[in-house]
């Protein structure tokens, strides 16, 4: 009878017992995130569900991400076969509105420049003995689209998802904060003051409509293995500018994009596993994502110094900062420093414009680096 | 492959192709905006 009631008491507390070093400290950048997403309003949508689910796998011995449990189960059905990002996908393809971007097509290459860091952040973490795959789930947090990074870390590198994800979205709620100097080095005061022509060329509908096939095929054909991120932004698009399924873009934007949001987080969260996560290699991977973003930053800029000089001085080389992917607040940060140097220069159309083109940049960047790795036959 | 090989690759046919295709692309929007023009009446609308 005391033995049973010692044995009983004994399983109390367990946790403690079984606690190594990593998960308290785990369970403290899950409160950080928690902290960012509460209370400094940063990307709280994911950063809430994946500080949570930080703390929720460092308890030990709840099973949680063992064969059959809770989070486990979540992660398989969602983050292992990479349908959660492709749902979000078409939710944001769903909320794009390419309008600014075909009232101005030229502004596409913007998007381009824009995901060079990408591919120069690749060279650098293979430059540091990362393995060939694992700096391409790397080099993808420069694409500065979570479900990108996650869609292609959760496919190729999974042991690096925890740490790809936070740096991803995280580095993107950053980008009001890591742009603006980059762009005020990399510009004269007379580029940015120079006043961008704001009379629109307006897009028929049949136009808008077309766009969304035209670049899945097209895209398609030429990168085929990054179809699924093509054609599900592209999918959510169509249903917006079709019109005549508003129900489903609606049900894409808001429900489904919620509930996958939550979905996705938390079970991002859950590969943050102390013992898995706190390594050297893990600061690395911050580092790198951040100077993904730098350099996406710089590349942008520059590609719009160059399309300042080529159109003769009518294009404000700010709007190149854009070109990445995260909609709509690098549109936004281009607006606001336009502003700071000529209260009449209103960039944000333009910028908008070059935002999208980063948007469709991004997957189409990811699409050609996936086919690369099946050209060199490193993926099947 | 080595990595030097394979990093070098990564940029050069990553960075071209990203590029080569948007400009295709813009190209392609030039071309539709042509075909299908927005037309007045609708644009007032």
């Amino acid at each position: 009878m005391f033995n049973s009631i010692l044995n009983g008491l004994s399983g109390l507390g367990a946790g403690f017992v079984n606690m190594h070093w990593a998960n308290p400290v785990m369970i403290i950048v899950g409160c950080i995130l928690l902290y960012l997403g509460i209370k400094k309003d940063v990307e709280p949508l994911l950063l809430v569900p994946i500080g949570f689910g930080a703390i929720l796998v460092n308890i030990p011995l709840s099973g949680l991400m063992e064969e059959g449990g809770f989070l486990k189960t979540i992660y398989d059905m969602g983050v292992s076969n990479e349908i959660f990002p492709l749902l979000i996908f078409i939710g944001i393809g769903a909320m794009t509105d390419f309008g600014p971007l075909l009232e101005n097509p030229k502004i596409f290459l913007l998007g381009a420049a824009g995901q060079f860091g990408m591919f120069l952040t690749i060279g650098l973490a293979l430059f540091f003995g990362f393995s060939k795959l694992d700096a391409v789930a790397i080099g993808v947090i420069g694409a500065c689209d979570g479900p990108t990074a996650i869609y292609v870390t959760s496919k190729y590198a999974p042991h690096l998802l925890g740490a790809v994800s936070v740096a991803a979205y995280s580095y993107m709620a950053l980008v009001p904060v890591i742009q603006p100097p980059i762009m005020r080095l990399l510009t004269t005061e007379k580029e940015r003051v120079i006043t961008m022509d704001s009379k629109t060329q307006p897009v028929s509908k049949t136009a808008k409509i077309i766009f969304p096939i035209l670049v899945t095929v097209i895209g398609g054909l030429i990168a085929p293995k990054g179809l699924p991120l093509l054609g599900t932004i592209m999918l959510g698009n169509l249903m917006k500018e079709s019109g005549v399924v508003s129900r489903l873009a609606k049900a894409s934007e808001n429900e489904i994009a919620n509930v996958v949001t939550l979905l996705l987080g938390i079970s991002i969260g859950a590969t943050m596993n102390g013992e898995l996560f706190l390594k050297p290699q893990t600061l690395l991977i911050l580092a790198f994502g951040f100077v993904a973003i730098c350099l996406d930053t710089v590349c942008g800029v520059l590609f719009g110094k160059l399309m300042n000089v080529v159109t003769g001085g009518k294009v404000n080389p700010l709007i190149g900062a854009a070109g990445i992917s995260a909609y709509p607040m690098a549109a936004r940060v281009v607006q606001r420093e336009g502003l700071k140097y000529n209260r009449f220069n209103f960039l944000l159309m333009h910028a908008a414009g070059a935002n999208t083109g980063g948007q469709v940049g991004s997957v189409i960047a990811t699409a050609i680096m996936l086919s690369i790795l099946h050209g060199m036959g490193i993926i099947s | 492959m080595d990595n030097w090989t394979f990093g070098f690759t990564m940029v050069i046919v990553g960075m071209g192709g990203t590029l080569v295709v948007l400009s295709l692309f813009a190209i392609l929007m030039v071309i539709l905006k042509k075909i299908f023009p927005a037309s007045k009446h609708k644009v007032s609308e």
